[in-house]
């Protein structure tokens, strides 16, 4: 899982590298969750499907990351693994392999409670895929 | 970015690019040799571009770098031709502060202090994901949407006084939670009755120093005096209503074809169908942090009347007055003279109205609206009240807080090897709390220093300085 974090006043930056979108994208949703909890201690429990649309690249990684914060935050689920079976600059198909949170088997040091457009990038360097997301915590 | 100063705690950015507005920054000379602060800036004129602003883009002295919006920023657009930002209230809707006045002094607190920082941790649920004990049916949580504190009052959690003395009596007009999706509603089934993580706190202070005796009196302050401090929002709801409404924002400025320099700067006219909703769904966010905020007040009631063994009347709990401080309101204010409705948006910045308006109730129109501003948790916080001066310059508004210093990390970092639970006893302040890494990141060194804060906003005369409170006990999130 290849990111970094970047240093902010308030808030957590986080800088996300892949080979291509595919890669980039199932990275990031599994660094959001490396954050938040011991992400060692996450099971494969259950699956589910997630559809996601956007204007662009920035605007979907945006909407992504929205919907995989909200199995957290709605739904009490942490996430395992993200596979993405499509994507395209304005939409992706991916499998969320989830583990419902358990207090007795989690524990989250960090909450992150947005994920927002402030300074967003998502862009195709020399080397392979880039993403820079700025996260409200 | 060149700034000219106007005196000492005046600075205007001037008019440049797509400026429609100056901006003013209320900052000492000192402040803004943080190198930190062109960030906060920068944001100030992006928001100076926006359709519809009135007279300038202000920013309180507590001024950080925010998503979009500075925090402690303050801009109002007209009414009928200006717009509404989801990121110029920010995330946390009507997150705010509370202080209640006890009629217990410090001698009588002191030897049973440790029991009542313990119990008040034991029975305000705090912490990351809290939830209350409070499951509401999706029908009950839309009338606390709907009505706010009067909600909360009318299931037992406080009383009537409790209302006249808060902001906008803890209902903010035209909310519909029709407008609400049902990923905020289910949020906000499971966390009224929480106090949350991060920044939020509760504090039992003491009363440290009146700086105005006869308005002192009005607010019911005195010496010696215990108080209690509730720093928190809307919870999960507030946050997801913001969410909601940037990505429709979003995607409606680009379907009309608007080039935003911050897509975090999303917004629709206050006229249009996608602002009137905002609002709408706003006002059901804030009317929601006001019930939590009732609630909570409520709890810590029954536990001092608990720990100290006494009926409420002994213990005198009142409310002084509860603000909000991330929020956008239909107000009336004079602009070059003239009687104009427009739209202010506060985020990280205090509601500051003067003596003799009608927005205050009976007790409080005589002085002017109290003014709650919190400090780090080491340090002090103040009571301050609203002034005419306000009035004229910031639309009625002043500062919210200390404001970050440090980032998150960078606390992490600064706390190594050292204790801040010790560091805060050794100062007398008995502190609890849940997150693993919240008391390092929230510590003292992380945060600007009050007092210079407060005489920046006392010094410009947007609110003058009423009591300085000390912390004696903290619950963290």
């Amino acid at each position: 899982m290849k990111y970094t974090l970047i240093d902010h006043t308030a808030d957590i930056g986080l800088n996300v590298f892949g080979k291509d979108p595919t890669e980039l994208f199932s990275t990031a949703a599994r660094a959001l969750f490396d954050i938040m909890i011991d992400a060692s201690r996450v099971r494969a429990t259950q699956s589910l499907i997630l559809r996601v649309e956007g204007l662009d690249w920035s605007d979907l990684m945006v909407n992504w990351l929205r919907e995989i914060l909200y199995l957290w935050s709605g739904s009490d689920l942490l996430v395992h693994a993200a596979n993405i079976r499509e994507i395209g600059p304005q939409g992706l198909v991916a499998d969320i392999i989830v583990d419902p949170f358990d207090p007795f088997r989690h524990s989250v040091t960090t909450e992150i409670k947005a994920v927002t457009y402030h300074q967003i990038e998502v862009k195709q360097q020399l080397a392979g895929w880039e993403a820079k997301i700025i996260l409200d915590v | 970015m060149k700034l000219r100063q106007i005196d000492q705690f005046h600075w205007e950015v001037p008019i440049s690019g797509k400026m429609r507005v100056p901006g003013i920054i209320y900052a000492t000379a000192t402040m803004l040799e943080d190198s930190q602060l062109s960030e906060p800036i920068k944001q100030v004129v992006n928001v100076a571009t926006l359709p519809g602003i009135v007279k300038a883009s202000l920013a309180m002295p507590d001024m950080h770098w925010g998503y979009g919006f500075p925090i402690g920023g303050v801009a109002a657009f007209d009414w009928d031709t200006g717009i509404i930002s989801p990121g110029g209230v920010g995330y946390d809707i009507n997150c705010g502060v509370r202080l209640a006045a006890t009629a217990l002094v410090e001698a009588q607190v002191q030897p049973l202090l440790a029991s009542l920082v313990n119990a008040l941790y034991q029975n305000i649920p705090s912490g990351v994901g809290s939830k209350g004990p409070l499951k509401l049916s999706i029908k009950e949580e839309k009338r606390v949407l709907k009505e706010g504190s009067r909600w909360a009052v009318r299931q037992g959690f406080g009383e009537e006084e409790d209302i006249s003395h808060t902001e906008d009596n803890g209902c903010l007009p035209g909310a519909d939670p029709e407008l609400v999706s049902s990923r905020a509603l289910e949020r906000g089934r499971k966390q009224l009755g929480t106090l949350g993580s991060g920044n939020h706190f509760l504090e039992v202070g003491v009363v440290d120093k009146i700086f105005d005796p006869p308005v002192a009196e009005v607010f019911g302050l005195f010496e010696g005096q215990i108080t209690v401090m509730l720093h928190c929002g809307s919870r999960g709801f507030g946050y997801q209503v913001c969410d909601d409404f940037l990505a429709s924002m979003t995607k409606h400025a680009h379907k009309i074809g608007i080039e935003l320099p911050d897509r975090q700067l999303a917004c629709a006219s206050i006229q249009s169908n996608l602002g009137q909703r905002y609002r709408g769904a706003m006002a059901c966010a804030a009317n929601y942090a006001w019930a939590n905020r009732q609630i909570l007040l409520h709890r810590v009631r029954d536990v001092f009347q608990h720990v100290f063994g006494m009926g409420p009347r002994d213990l005198g709990m009142r409310l002084v007055y509860d603000v909000c401080h991330n929020i956008a309101k239909k107000e009336e204010h004079v602009v070059d003279g003239k009687k104009q409705i427009v739209c202010v948006h506060r985020k990280g910045a205090t509601r500051s109205f003067a003596p003799g308006h009608p927005a205050l109730d009976d007790t409080y129109r005589r002085v002017g609206q109290p003014v709650i501003i919190p400090g780090d948790m080491g340090t002090a916080s103040y009571v301050l009240v609203g002034t005419d001066v306000a009035m004229q310059e910031t639309f009625g508004s002043t500062c919210h807080g200390a404001g970050r210093v440090l980032s998150r990390k960078a606390a992490k970092k600064a706390s190594k090897g050292r204790s801040i639970q010790r560091e805060l006893e050794d100062k007398g302040i008995l502190v609890r709390w849940t997150g693993r890494g919240t008391l390092a990141e929230e510590m003292p060194d992380a945060y600007k220093n009050i007092t210079e804060v407060v005489n920046v906003v006392h010094g410009a005369g947007i609110s003058r300085k009423v009591a300085k409170l000390r912390p004696i006990g903290v619950i963290k999130g």
